[in-house]
């Protein structure tokens, strides 16, 4: 079957969460990847959005980190307090799945600003929820397109600290999750080295090159001694993926009672 | 005694140029019908306080209500930037805008030390991050008893809290449903407050002994506003406009379309929402 380099990304992120995760999912690719894997591998998934939506099992994508569709399909809805307070800095999520503008070597996440603060050259959204989720979840997915503008060897703004100057910096910020233990993007899968916590990749998707791979990183990237090739996405995945994105268009088309409208 | 007033009128009284705002409302039930009357009544001069500024305060910086902005994430969801937002913060038009920049964790910890009638939050977060750097009202205390570092914030306690809400009886009392927020804190936290409703009725039809409910007394002004959240929404009443917010990105990406929509769809539509009762309605 034919995919696309975006299909592969998103495979790729969604085999990666287990049947018992409890997941905080941003809005956008995360999110496809986190609904993909409660469609395949891992009905029981536990999905959390920060608006506050525990367990949403939608049966199309949200635009929206709020849509109706969240709260009408999830086990209960709390304020966005008691999500922020009680369920995530309370240590209740295994996996915070985040995108960003850019990332660097040691995982750090600027969605923020592209240039100085003051005198921004792009100003970007901001952090929302990706600030506290960056430290407070057992441990981070990351999920980007790959190019050296996204992948670059030092953010312009730290909005989420991955793993900082690298080594144990974490720990001296006071953090002791993991952090990013996984980067996925449209040509590969990267993890940090166990030591310097350097972003290295591990696993080339099917009809990537090393060179292409170097070419859209911004820093010296390095590959692991034993690199993997992804296995390309199986049938069942591509038609629970397009079946959803098809689902999700048609209902973003126009407003309609999705969400328990009486 | 909560008032129950014209939209026009309940705007006019609770709102004064230079008063620091909040609408609030979290993708869902966000109060667009109030913010429009604050437009076209021609506010100045406002800091504007929401978690996500949403197109609501896009509209509103894009016309010069706002000198400040206090916010954590200022993008249109899942479809971009807030053009309007972009251009008064990387170019200064129509006016410049200051900001206040936090998380999503420090804001709602804030509205709900407003609530609580506390100076500050206090929170585990903030670690690591630039936001630090860039705005001085982010602060570390040492937890007395553990040492451990937390982050602390100033409560947010807004002059005024706009939200909308699905009803409210003839006492004033409000029920809210659905994706909750902040707007209880918000509400509480304020030194005034506005709900519009989609229905003022006899029977508040509270739907569980536990659903989020705002006594009258808590309640300044309440104005009746049919599809005052589109093109968000009103959970059980109708749906999110997604392909609006698809298609804001194109009307607010140029100022003068921008201005154009402005025109017809807000300051020459007075009193009513932007656009007809919306589809499921």
């Amino acid at each position: 079957m034919e995919y696309s380099a975006t299909e592969m990304m998103t495979v790729a992120a969604a085999r990666a969460l287990k049947d018992d995760d409890v997941c905080f999912v941003g809005i956008g690719l995360p999110s496809a990847a986190c609904n993909l894997a409660r469609l395949t591998h891992a009905p029981n998934l536990t999905l959390i959005y920060e608006s506050g939506t525990i367990g949403a099992r939608p049966d199309v994508l949200p635009l929206s980190i709020g849509d109706g569709e969240l709260c009408a399909t999830a086990l209960t809805t709390v304020s966005v307090p008691e999500m922020f307070r009680y369920w995530l800095q309370g240590g209740r999520i295994s996996v915070g799945f985040l995108g960003g503008a850019q990332v660097d070597r040691f995982g750090n996440i600027n969605s923020t600003v592209i240039g100085p603060y003051d005198r921004p050259k792009v100003r970007l959204p901001g952090a929302g929820g990706a600030t506290e989720i960056a430290t407070q979840c057992e441990q981070i997915f990351i999920i980007m397109r790959h190019s050296p503008r996204a992948f670059v060897p030092r953010v312009d703004f730290i909005t989420s600290l991955g793993h900082g100057t690298g080594g144990d910096d974490r720990r001296r910020h006071g953090v002791g999750t993991l952090g990013p233990t996984l980067v996925v993007t449209d040509l590969c899968v990267m993890r940090p080295d166990p030591e310097t916590k350097e972003l290295t990749v591990v696993s080339l998707h099917e009809g990537v090159t090393r060179e292409q791979v170097i070419e859209q990183t911004g820093w010296p990237v390095r590959f692991a001694a034993e690199l993997e090739r992804t296995p390309p996405p199986t049938a069942t995945e591509l038609d629970a993926l397009r079946e959803l994105q098809a689902r999700t268009a048609r209902a973003h088309a126009r407003p309609e009672a999705r969400d328990g409208g009486r | 005694m909560v008032a129950f007033l014209s939209l026009r009128e309940a705007v006019a009284e609770l709102i004064h140029d230079g008063d620091t705002v909040a609408m609030e409302g979290f993708t869902h039930l966000i109060p667009f019908a109030a913010g429009h009357e604050v437009i076209r009544q021609g506010k100045r001069d406002l800091t504007l306080v929401r978690m996500t500024p949403d197109l609501i305060y896009d509209q509103m910086i894009g016309m010069g209500c706002a000198r400040k902005l206090v916010f954590s994430w200022g993008g249109n969801p899942g479809v971009g930037s807030l053009h309007r937002l972009r251009d008064a913060v990387e170019r200064g038009w129509p006016v410049p805008l200051a900001l206040e920049e936090h998380s999503h964790a420090a804001m709602a910890n804030a509205y709900a030390a407003g609530a609580s009638g506390l100076p500050c939050a206090i929170f585990r977060g903030y670690q690591g991050t630039d936001l630090t750097q860039v705005n001085p009202n982010i602060r570390f205390i040492e937890c007395p008893f553990t040492g451990e570092r937390l982050a602390a914030v100033p409560a947010i306690r807004p002059d005024v809290a706009v939200i909308h809400a699905q009803r409210a009886d003839r006492q004033g009392n409000v029920l809210i449903e659905g994706i909750v927020g902040v707007q209880k804190e918000a509400v509480l936290a304020a030194r005034r407050s506005l709900v519009t409703v989609e229905e003022i009725v006899d029977d508040l039809r509270v739907p569980s002994p536990n659903a989020v409910v705002l006594p009258h007394w808590t309640i300044t002004a309440i104005a009746e506003v049919p599809g005052g959240a589109w093109p968000s929404y009103a959970h059980g009443y109708y749906t999110r406009d997604n392909a609006f917010y698809t298609a804001w990105d194109g009307i607010a990406r140029d100022r003068d379309t921008f201005l154009a929509w402005m025109r017809e769809h807000v300051l020459d539509a007075p009193h009513r929402p932007a656009v007809a009762r919306p589809v499921g309605a």
